[in-house]
């Protein structure tokens, strides 16, 4: 629980959280809310030589309609994100999904973007991130670029983000009005799902599971079969189809893949 | 009105609540440095090498030591079993001590000892009971030839009354292995220099430690003083040695400079001792009526790497403890303790009794069960009569002192809705909408008020009793200095309340000091259950004491009797002439004045320390109620109601009684449903974060309903029992009867602790029974 020794650079911009990692390298790793990496850095599972702050690069903070989509800066905290009320209009989802995050002072300091470039299979946010098919926008040094949440997560606690880029904006395409539901089965109010999933109605609608493989997943069969109508039993009994839900002290395969069937009609019929 | 038995709000708060609290880690004398543990990796393995080359070299650290380098004698423990205060030759569980840092910061500290390289020859590790009493077991003691380290076998079976019996069951069940994890983890401060030793430490028996630290550094006690100052909980794992209060002190001395260890969360994990962990088997024979004939009962203690001293008594108390609440005619105990590659078991809140209450409910309910018969039927068959006090059970430890087991069962039943919950129950089995819904009951019984004259020396300790020395100060204020050691307890707050009540003086100017060696009368320390009903008692006495001298001055002032004066709202007057009166501070100012005294009376007569003892152990009580509801299709089970009635004698803070209770019922709830400290087949642990090991909060419990009955206990003149364990004794076999009750219609009989939702669901998938 102690950390080990790093330098830590407080950046403005994100011009100039940009330049120190270019300046760092794989040396530095960004500071956001903290929630995910400082549990790390003081288990010393991560030791990172430069930690660089963004914490404080206000412009990164903002959640805004642009018509067709809502845009959300990386650096906005759950709890915004919970409280928005242009979310709660056009992605219930994401906002309720939001209210699911750790507990009230968790979600005070910690943000999307942070949650997301985690890339925890276990978190709850980056399921709702699939389930509306969101895209990110990564900024680097050669500009930004985007890319679709089903190719942002790309393994275990690994990101399409590379080491000197950052995640600036999510992207989310309106869903006003759709049916959607969100369900997460744990033990302890705090915990991480054990099994927990997100789904976005309408006429392309998303699944995306918590839980359910070594990064967060799409249940895309249960999707095919949702947008094609079938009944919620039919599309849940597709719950856990070609996914890989993890065996651990808190649920075996077989206990994940009943709970993923349980929780996907949950969410559909509520 | 009486202020014994009053809802006072506790002395202790205001401080703690302010951040005025000062803890072992807030202390910072000049020159501190900071120690750190290299720490096993392996669960079982012979250390070939240690080499601390790189970590001398570490920025900021001071020195590095293994057991070879300091040549220390093994820690007080049990005769040829003593553990070493750095590990020699052979590693027993991860998290052992291998060596030790000194850094200038504790940054420093954690950077050298992940600098010391531990070269091991890994052994195959034993990780179980079952593993480590099988023929050819790898053993953690070659020369002891066995892992078994103690074993009491029965004097007698009772085999003919099981084979006439007209139902017999056997049960086996197993108390998980926990741990407290208090708030505070380990701590302590050693600051040796020429005048002698400190040691600040977050413990909970301050004399205790004070006498084993410098019998084993060979000083004079004189010279050794321990403080423990705010501690925060201790819940047991804080009355037994660990390496680092032995090992500060001697470094501190090499160096010269005080030398500081506050454990990691990850470390305490591993390294604070663990509790339960205690396998039985049971039989029962029992007859139509559901009237027990014979109890067998053979416990497997799993004692961890290392035998610790009160680890090795848990099955002890455990058999004494088995026959609980009830008449059982023939009682068969055995029992052995098991040493495994796994973190060393000691005292948890309860100790020995939890397991106890858990084997003797389950067995009452295994009753019901084979003879489709009221699980409170069953009990009722059985209680002892409450007439029949002192009742000599089968073990000579247990003399209950008085109970009434049927009337808190009786006031259980009046304070839930019992047959509506039945209908319920009916109802929702087979309306899908709703969830199972199980109604567990437990009539539990502990024994307490540790204890009469023998029963902590077994345990290591001087003595039994407790200190208490109550001094007037001469503006009529008072102090009592306690051998008492509360770490949340609120011990301040309820022996103010007694002082209060017996010297007449304002609870306000009453203040309670513990917890240092050196101003502290040797005293024993905080544990068993055992504040109130023994030390409790000594400020009853004290103050008595103090009040008879006090009337004599007042009496001789007045020029009245000593016998008719009388002491109330801080004066004492002439019985019948209110107008014939001295203030308190009057009297005890005159009590340091000659000129102002009787003539054989002598200066400082307002000052008494009693060393309090009981003759017998206590027996709190109760019968607790879990109302518990499973969904159907997760086996997610969550407690709506807990129904709960302690019957702990004469209660001097309700408040203070009831947070007792609800925090000892969390333990338990916690121990049924949540928590297990599990290990690997390498005795790698796999719950060493709060994240696998799923300490419960307030959020993922519900609210108690309580009840109370009260039986005074007859051998101290409070009438009070304690109550400090209870909640964690009665617990946790309500919680597993009423998850049983919910699916015992498909026909299970038992579900081990603790009951996740994955084990119930397999169960209601008919995967086991």
């Amino acid at each position: 629980m102690i950390p080990a020794k790093f330098d830590y650079k407080p950046a403005q911009s994100k011009e100039e959280a940009l330049s120190l990692l270019a300046e760092y390298g794989d040396d530095a790793k960004l500071l956001a809310g903290g929630h995910s990496l400082l549990p790390l850095m003081k288990l010393r599972l991560a030791t990172p030589e430069v930690v660089v702050d963004i914490g404080s690069v206000d412009d990164l903070s903002y959640i805004t309609d642009k018509g067709d989509v809502i845009a959300i800066g990386a650096l906005t905290k759950h709890r915004q994100v919970e409280q928005s009320d242009i979310l709660k209009e056009h992605v219930p989802l994401l906002a309720h999904s939001a209210s699911h995050v750790g507990d009230p002072q968790v979600r005070n300091r910690g943000t999307i973007g942070g949650s997301l470039c985690h890339g925890d299979p276990a978190s709850d946010l980056p399921a709702a991130i699939l389930a509306t098919r969101a895209t990110l926008v990564i900024s680097g040094p050669s500009g930004d670029r985007t890319v679709t949440s089903d190719d942002f997560f790309t393994d275990f606690w690994e990101t399409e983000v590379k080491e000197d880029e950052l995640l600036t904006e999510i992207l989310i395409p309106k869903c006003t009005g759709e049916k959607w539901g969100f369900q997460k089965f744990n033990r302890r109010a705090q915990d991480w799902a054990i099994v927990g999933c997100a789904v976005q109605g309408g006429d392309n609608p998303g699944i995306g599971m918590v839980n359910m493989g070594s990064t967060p997943v799409r249940a895309a069969e249960a999707e095919n079969a949702l947008r094609s109508g079938s009944s919620s039993e039919e599309v849940a009994e597709l719950a856990d189809s070609g996914l890989t839900p993890p065996t651990d002290i808190h649920g075996n395969e077989s206990y994940r893949r009943h709970l993923a069937k349980i929780l996907v009609q949950r969410a559909l019929d509520n | 009105m009486s202020i014994v038995g009053a809802k006072v709000i506790r002395k202790e708060d205001p401080n703690l609540l302010t951040g005025r609290g000062q803890f072992v880690d807030d202390i910072q004398p000049i020159g501190t440095t900071h120690m750190a543990f290299v720490r096993s990796t392996e669960a079982h393995a012979l250390i070939r090498n240690i080499d601390v080359t790189a970590a001398l070299e570490c920025e900021g650290v001071v020195g590095v030591w293994t057991a070879a380098d300091l040549n220390l004698p093994a820690l007080p423990g049990v005769p040829g079993l003593e553990r070493p205060a750095l590990a020699t030759g052979k590693v027993r569980f991860v998290g052992e001590a291998i060596a030790v840092v000194v850094a200038e910061s504790k940054y420093a500290a954690a950077d050298g000892t992940e600098l010391v390289i531990v070269d091991y020859e890994t052994l195959e590790a034993v990780t179980s009971i079952d593993e480590a009493t099988a023929d050819n077991a790898p053993l953690l003691y070659e020369e002891l030839g066995s892992n078994t380290v103690a074993e009491v076998t029965t004097a007698d079976d009772h085999q003919a009354i099981f084979d006439g019996a007209p139902h017999t069951e056997t049960i086996k069940l197993v108390n998980n292995r926990c741990t407290a994890a208090p708030i505070e983890t380990n701590a302590c401060l050693a600051d040796y220099g020429p005048a002698g030793l400190t040691v600040w430490a977050s413990f909970q028996a301050p004399h205790h430690l004070r006498n084993r630290i410098s019998a084993w550094l060979g000083i004079p006690q004189d010279q050794c003083r321990v403080i423990t100052p705010d501690v925060g909980g201790g819940f047991g794992q804080k009355i037994n040695f660990t390496p680092e209060f032995f090992v500060a002190p001697v470094l501190s001395k090499i160096l010269n400079r005080p030398v500081k260890y506050s454990q990691t969360r990850s470390e305490a994990m591993t390294s604070m001792y663990h509790g339960r962990a205690q396998e039985q088997e049971v039989d029962i024979a029992f007859d139509d009526n559901g009237k027990i004939l014979a109890l067998r009962v053979f416990a497997s203690q799993d004692m961890g790497g290392y035998a610790d001293g009160t680890g090795m008594g848990m099955p002890v108390l455990t058999t004494a403890m088995s026959a609980g609440c009830y008449v059982i005619p023939n009682v068969s105990i055995a029992w052995r303790n098991v040493l495994t590659n796994t973190t060393p078991i000691a005292a948890y809140r309860g100790a020995g009794r939890p397991e106890a209450t858990y084997l003797i409910e389950r067995a009452m309910d295994h009753i019901s069960y084979k003879l489709d018969m009221d699980p409170t039927e069953v009990r009722r068959q059985n209680y002892i009569p409450k007439d029949s006090f002192p009742y000599q059970t089968h073990s000579e430890l247990a003399v209950y002192d008085s109970g009434n087991f049927e009337g808190a069962l009786d006031e259980l039943l009046n304070i839930m809705d019992y047959e509506g919950l039945k209908e319920e129950q009916n109802a929702n089995r087979t309306n899908p909408e709703k969830p199972l819904l199980g109604i567990g009951f437990s009539s539990w019984l502990e024994i307490a008020g540790f204890g009469p004259p023998g029963s902590l020396e077994g345990f290591g300790h001087l003595g039994s009793w407790e200190s208490v020395q109550i001094r007037i100060q001469p503006d009529g204020s008072a102090i009592i200095y306690t051998g008492a050691s509360p770490h949340g307890q609120g011990t301040v707050t309820t022996f103010a309340q007694i002082a209060s009540e017996y010297l007449g003086i304002d609870f306000d100017k009453i203040s309670v000091r513990h917890g240092d060696t050196a101003t502290i009368p040797q005293g024993i320390g905080t544990m068993g259950s055992r504040q109130v009903a023994v030390g409790g008692e000594g400020v009853k006495n004290a103050s008595l004491k103090i009040v008879e001298n006090a009337k004599s001055i007042a009496a001789h002032k007045l020029e009245a009797n000593p016998e008719d004066i009388e002491v109330t709202d801080g004066n004492l007057f002439v019985k019948g002439t209110p107008s014939k009166s001295l203030s308190w501070a009057e009297v005890a100012t005159f009590s340091f004045q000659r000129l102002e005294l009787p003539e054989d009376m002598d200066p400082g007569s307002l000052d008494t320390t009693i060393l309090q003892e009981v003759p017998n152990f206590s027996f709190p009580s109760g019968a607790y109620a879990c109302v518990i509801e499973i969904d159907k299709q997760t086996g997610d089970a969550r407690i709506r109601d807990m129904y709960l009635v302690d019957d702990c004698g004469t209660v001097i803070n309700p408040l203070l009684a009831e947070g007792q209770v609800h925090g000892g019922v969390a333990q338990g709830i916690a121990q049924a449903l949540f928590e297990e400290f599990t290990y690997d087949e390498n005795g790698q642990p796999t719950t060493a974060t709060f994240i696998d090991y799923l300490m419960p909060g307030a959020p993922d419990l519900p609210s108690y309903k309580s009840g109370r009955i009260n039986t005074p206990n007859p051998n101290n003149s409070l009438g009070a029992k304690g109550i400090g364990e209870s909640g964690s004794v009665g617990t946790p076999p309500a919680v597993i009867n009423a998850v049983v009750d919910a699916v015992r219609h498909l026909g299970v009989t038992h579900i081990d602790m603790p009951a996740t939702p994955q084990k119930i669901w397999e169960v209601l998938q008919g995967g086991s029974k």
